[in-house]
């Protein structure tokens, strides 16, 4: 009949007090969760909208910011809830902090600063080749890392919380500490099987960074319009890429292989450690992405395991 | 029906939850913890007799550890099995919890008092056996009498007041006891790894049992008041939806 616009009153309660932070009357129905976002931010201006978890259930889901309000199974008076996610920090910033401080703590080690390995070693430097190698290989892993996360990726989600990069952070600059440590310290022994054992590495470390690279690029430019809707990655001409017939999360496989090759090329158990805290960690990622696929996509290829071809 | 079993107010939905929980416990999974829980009663009741049958012929403890060694490793060794019930499933608590609480055992027993014989004749030593026993007898007995459905009183009371004294001094106990062995660690260099190796790794046991103790601080805390609000839940009869231990 008439093309009267029908306005939704929007109230958001306190997701554990049930209390009545805000109502929102006049509300457009192709109004978004975004705006609806903004329009609390403006009531309370310290809870910014990536701090806010909007959700129809109190302990319900966090709708996304896409989501349109008459869309949304709710009356013309909604009703949501509020739960403060803390203070958020970006993804970018995120990144530059775990990987610059892993790239600056090895330095330490490797000019082998007066503190590290007391007096009489302080601002010496290896008789090892490997040791310098070992300096540059984990340098280019984490400069490189730094440069994509700048030039390459795009995030699909604006944030994380503040608490979480604190752990990660004592994680990665730790275990960046302890391997340093001893790859850098005077009384390192090179590699049992010698120069062959340490080619084999630096070649293998040199193809998984290559890989590593190559799939991150073909992961961004599937968002290259700048869409935030998931699609399935494909191989490409570059044969990097080509393990993507075989796996779901290849980046993840040559990340596990760089660091493989970097425990051959140092023998340092530590580093075998980290490796493989990095193998588990990644390989719950990868299954979840995995399956975040499979179930999204029906014609999603059947060959593919989440992130060992055939295997895992 | 006023029988011993019953523990008053608010309690019945705890016992209604157990009996419930044992019910969907096959038989044959129920058998097989009840004679474990019996055997463990009747291994620590053992130790207890052997400890206080020592002290009384004696007359001191020098030499009691090296007398009950055998048997309490035996025990205390084959509680690694509380975590394989969890993991299965036939008992419900978090397996993790179950697994930090008997590898601290396990730990005490062959990587402290075992392996570093100078310390075996400390008073610390004795102490933490005693409140091990008496803890492991009240505790198993618990168990054993939950799971027959007969549950007297006086055991679930012993079992949520006597850690309120035991924990805190068990844990005394214990410190003193890695206290006491660390310059037999620093002399000898057990469980230590040196530079120069080809695994380039080390590690220096001194320093991580000195880590050890630091870790106690925030744990032993935490522990103790978790066990204290569960206290007041069980015997103070809120009608809660509750974990078992």
């Amino acid at each position: 009949m008439g093309s009267r616009v029908t306005f939704f009153e929007v109230e958001i309660l306190d997701w554990k007090t049930k209390q009545q932070l805000c109502f929102l009357d006049k509300v457009e129905p192709h109004a978004t969760i975004s705006d609806i976002r903004l329009m609390f931010h403006k009531s309370y201006p310290q809870w910014y909208p990536a701090r806010q978890s909007i959700r129809l259930d109190p302990k319900g889901k966090s709708l996304r910011d896409e989501e349109i309000l008459q869309h949304l199974p709710v009356g013309t008076t909604a009703t949501l809830y509020f739960k403060d996610l803390g203070p958020q920090i970006g993804w970018t910033m995120v990144f530059l902090t775990e990987y610059a401080g892993p790239l600056f703590i090895y330095f330490l080690f490797y000019f082998r600063m007066p503190f590290v390995y007391g007096l009489d070693d302080k601002l010496t430097s290896s008789p090892h080749p490997v040791v310098n190698l070992a300096c540059i290989c984990h340098s280019f892993h984490y400069i490189k890392r730094l440069i994509e996360t700048i030039f390459v990726h795009r995030f699909s989600h604006g944030t994380m919380p503040l608490r979480s990069i604190i752990k990660n952070c004592f994680y990665y600059w730790g275990f960046a500490a302890w391997l340093a440590y001893y790859i850098n310290h005077p009384l390192y022994t090179p590699p049992s099987y010698g120069q062959k054992q340490i080619n084999i590495a630096v070649i293998m470390f040199l193809i998984c960074e290559a890989g590593n690279f190559s799939i991150h690029v073909a992961l961004s430019d599937l968002r290259r319009d700048g869409s935030k809707i998931r699609k399935i990655p494909y191989p490409t001409k570059n044969p990097f890429t080509w393990l993507f017939f075989f796996v779901s999360c290849p980046n993840y496989t040559y990340e596990v292989g760089a660091w493989i090759s970097f425990t051959i090329m140092t023998q340092c158990v530590p580093v075998g450690l980290f490796t493989f805290l990095c193998f588990i960690q990644m390989t719950v990622w990868a299954k979840d992405k995995h399956y975040t696929y499979v179930r999204e996509f029906k014609d999603y290829p059947s060959l593919r395991m989440p992130i060992i071809p055939f295997l895992l | 029906m006023a029988s011993s079993e019953e523990d008053g107010a608010g309690g019945g939905s705890l016992e209604e939850k157990e009996k419930g929980r044992k019910r969907r416990l096959g038989a044959l999974a129920t058998a097989w913890l009840i004679g474990y829980n019996i055997a463990m009663t009747a291994g620590w009741l053992v130790l207890a007799i052997a400890m206080a049958r020592f002290y009384m012929q004696k007359g001191t403890y020098k030499g009691l550890y090296k007398t009950i060694q055998k048997t309490l490793k035996f025990f205390q060794t084959f509680a690694v099995l509380e975590v394989v019930h969890c993991a299965v499933g036939i008992v419900r608590t978090s397996v993790l919890v179950t697994g930090v609480q008997v590898s601290s055992r396990i730990f005490m027993v062959w990587f402290i008092t075992h392996s570093i014989k100078q310390i075996q004749n400390e008073e610390s030593v004795i102490l933490y056996l005693v409140v091990w026993t008496v803890t492991e007898i009240t505790r198993y007995s618990f168990y054993t009498f939950n799971l027959l459905n007969h549950l007297p009183y006086f055991i679930k009371w012993a079992r949520y007041n006597f850690f309120i004294i035991l924990y805190p001094v068990g844990v005394a106990g214990e410190l003193l006891t890695i206290y006491a062995a660390l310059p037999y660690v620093k002399k000898t260099g057990i469980f230590s790894l040196r530079l120069p190796n080809k695994y380039n790794v080390s590690f220096d046991y001194y320093y991580f049992l000195i880590i050890v103790m630091a870790s106690y601080i925030p744990l032993f805390p935490q522990l103790y008041f978790h066990m204290l609000w569960q206290r007041r839940k069980v015997l103070h009869g809120e009608v809660t939806v509750e974990k078992d231990d």
